[in-house]
């Protein structure tokens, strides 16, 4: 058993139990951070407030809604959006926060691919952060069911029926999935639980996870520079600040975090209360009717991508090329080549490859959600050929990739 | 090292915008029928000729116009010869109290309803001598003197004990021109009036089964029972609900929903109405999030200032 002394402070007696001086150093002052980082490397922290805003706004919205078919849709429009004090902030803080958290997800896994953040010790890095993707579009799509409206209901119908498979008519499945023949109260029960317990707690594990990733290789930086951390945080430690290439996590680059997280917060605040349509389809203000098909049904803009990889083809090459757009991404470190770990704007033909993947997904996202009439058609169509062809390409033109 | 970071946030907003673009404007753009309002005017209806005399008007209101015999005038003290439900069952849809239409409809849209009924509702796909129907309300084919003057100095008559535009509220404007066949819970309406509290569960139960019997013969009129309207501001949007009311049949051909004709004014009661109904809220949100938007800003500028402050050590 360790020696304990009489404590001469609280810090004191709270540093012999738990050791807060050294984990203050670990998690804060002497995590060192590289200095040469952009705007882009605080998405992280960007990330972690709204999480915690849907966390918040979630447990109060817990507290008046009822997970029952006959109830849901009610509770949520009318005793949340009009009984209940401030109901409706957290409602639109909740909605606009869940969509806005996926603009902020592509943000910061388009700048893990620019700057090559997944390569050379960071593949874990790069695995847990497409965990914690799979897990936040289990936990939108299973929220999405929760006010029991017209989308709810008929999202909740196509995205389970994925399930049977096409050819495979695996019917079984989807009833053990929904619990019934149809979505109703099984389905919405389980979804709930989905929701608020099983998903969130995934969430917060594979953010550990996320976070444990990054001690060992450290941050990567935009230059593509391989710092020697000890050696520079020595430096810094002896009062070279301005020569040292690293810095402190707290507070010196949170100040930098916190910047970016205000800047943030009055481009979300200015959604929450001013233009929060663009979270809340129309449609879902429509009560779930099973007997009334919407004329169009789409998923949330941050699945159309995926759902267009679906949707031009016949069932079963769809189901195929859906199933490779869910798995793809996460084989990244493996598939590029190169040992470069640059960004992208020294890498020959991956420049290219990187553009042309980001302005594809936004064109197969808007050709997912308009109604698949010519040329949307053809243009989705095409738009997924290429997608599938650019991951292709990918082993190829990274393995020819010159050493940068 | 030159900072790449204005460059950086360019590219990411103009990703972002062109994302927003296409999967909010552009998209709805291609999903939906896009109608501007015609304000209201009903052009294609005659425009009004002659200028009415309300006491003429009133003498024919209550005489050989017959519109006694069917609507109720409660302001003037005339009662419905009918209770709602039976006036459903006898007509599909109990036809309406008149004390505030002078205020609610469109003149040019009353001259012509009075005239023609299935013409100036926009219903004649429905009762036309093919289909063997005949709308609920006869024509009024004239007292024997000029039919235009007639039909005039009775909307002269209905503007005459109307309330003025001013002291017509959005509940007025709401139950008189969609509250027969839509109900609205979140406000306690029904198609046959609020739903009041009541002590004894029997009472309540006897007002219910007159709301199921009054929906069942609207049913059968409209083909359908028309949707409650307690969100209706949010899942269509004032646009939408002002054009569709305009002319339903633009956005749904062969409707049932007959034109309503109401004037420009009413249709903002109606609107605020509905937006009392499914955005309760909008006044507080409004107030609320500037706000928000004032302190979150504070917080920016205290942000930046704190992180010159950590930086100038650094650089």
């Amino acid at each position: 058993m360790a020696h304990f002394t009489k404590a001469t402070s609280i810090k004191d007696w709270l540093n012999q139990r738990l050791a807060i001086e050294k984990v203050e150093k670990v998690m804060a002052s002497e995590y060192w951070i590289p200095k040469n980082i952009n705007f882009l490397w605080a998405m992280g922290m960007v990330l972690v407030i709204t999480f915690t805003m849907l966390l918040v706004s979630g447990i109060f919205l817990l507290m008046y809604y009822q997970p029952n078919v006959n109830l849901a849709f009610d509770s949520v429009n009318y005793t949340i959006m009009r009984e209940v004090d401030f109901g409706w902030l957290w409602r639109h803080v909740h909605g606009v926060a869940a969509s806005v958290v996926f603009l902020i997800i592509y943000i910061h896994m388009f700048t893990a691919i620019y700057y090559g953040s997944y390569k050379k010790g960071r593949e874990m890095i790069w695995i847990s952060g497409m965990l914690l993707f799979v897990a936040f579009s289990a936990e939108a799509f299973s929220g999405y069911m929760l006010p029991w409206g017209q989308m709810s209901y008929w999202a909740g119908m196509v995205i389970t029926n994925l399930f049977s498979g096409g050819s495979l008519h695996a019917d079984g499945l989807v009833e053990w999935i929904r619990g019934d023949y149809v979505p109703a109260q099984a389905f919405l029960n389980r979804f709930f639980m989905l929701h608020v317990l099983l998903v969130p707690l995934a969430i917060i594990g594979l953010i550990g996870l996320h976070f444990g990733a990054l001690r060992i290789p450290h941050v990567n930086n935009q230059d593509g520079e391989e710092i020697d951390f000890d050696e520079e945080s020595k430096k810094y430690l002896a009062g070279d600040k301005a020569g040292s290439k690293v810095i402190r996590f707290a507070n010196d680059f949170m100040s930098k975090d916190m910047l970016v997280v205000a800047i943030y917060l009055v481009f979300f605040f200015y959604l929450v209360f001013f233009h929060y349509d663009f979270a809340m389809d129309p449609v879902n203000f429509d009560p779930a009717n099973g007997l009334k098909t919407p004329t169009h049904i789409y998923p949330e803009w941050y699945f159309l991508w995926s759902y267009e990889i679906l949707r031009p083809f016949s069932t079963n090459i769809g189901l195929m090329a859906f199933a490779f757009a869910q798995v793809i991404f996460m084989l990244l470190p493996f598939l590029d080549r190169s040992p470069n770990t640059v960004p992208a704007s020294r890498r020959g033909l991956f420049k290219y490859w990187f553009w042309a993947m980001l302005i594809d997904m936004i064109v197969l996202t808007a050709m997912g959600k308009v109604p698949p009439i010519e040329p949307f058609g053809t243009i989705g169509f095409y738009a997924a050929l290429t997608f599938i062809g650019l991951w292709i390409a990918l082993p190829i033109i990274t393995m020819f990739e010159k050493k940068a | 090292m030159k900072n790449k970071e204005p460059l950086i946030l360019a590219v990411v907003v103009f990703f972002t915008l062109a994302t927003y673009y296409l999967v909010e404007p552009f998209a709805h753009s291609q999903m939906h029928k896009h109608f501007e309002s015609e304000g209201f005017a009903y052009k294609d209806l005659p425009a009004i000729t002659k200028t009415g005399d309300a006491t003429r008007g009133k003498e024919l209101v209550m005489g050989a116009g017959a519109c006694t015999g069917c609507h109720a005038i409660t302001s003037q003290g005339l009662q419905a010869p009918m209770d709602a439900v039976t006036s459903a069952s006898a007509y599909g849809v109990n036809p309406p109290d008149l004390s505030n239409a002078g205020a609610v409809y469109d003149a040019r849209f009353l001259n012509a309803l009075i005239k023609n009924p299935a013409h100036a509702l926009m219903v004649e796909h429905k009762f036309n001598p093919a289909s063997g129907k005949t709308h609920p309300m006869p024509q009024f084919y004239g007292a024997g003197g000029d039919l235009d003057q007639e039909v005039a100095d009775m909307v002269a008559y209905l503007e005459s004990i109307a309330p003025k535009a001013d002291k017509l509220t959005p509940t007025m404007a709401f139950e008189t021109a969609c509250g027969r066949c839509h109900a609205v819970h979140y406000e306690k309406w029904t198609q046959i009036g609020e739903k009041p509290a009541f002590k004894k569960k029997q009472d309540e139960l006897a007002f219910e089964t007159n709301v199921l019997n009054y929906q069942d013969s609207l049913a059968k009129y409209m083909g359908t029972l028309p949707p409650d309207l307690s969100i209706y501001i949010r899942s269509r949007g004032e646009h939408y609900i002002k054009t569709f009311v305009e002319n339903p049949q633009q956005y749904l051909k062969g409707t049932a929903m007959p034109r309503v004709g109401v004037n420009a004014e009413a249709a903002d009661k109606v609107i605020e109405y509905l937006e009392d109904s499914g955005d309760a809220k909008r006044h507080e949100r409004e107030s609320v999030g500037k706000n928000v938007m004032v302190y979150i800003v504070i917080f920016a500028i205290f942000a930046l200032l704190w992180k010159r402050e950590i930086w100038r050590d650094l650089h």
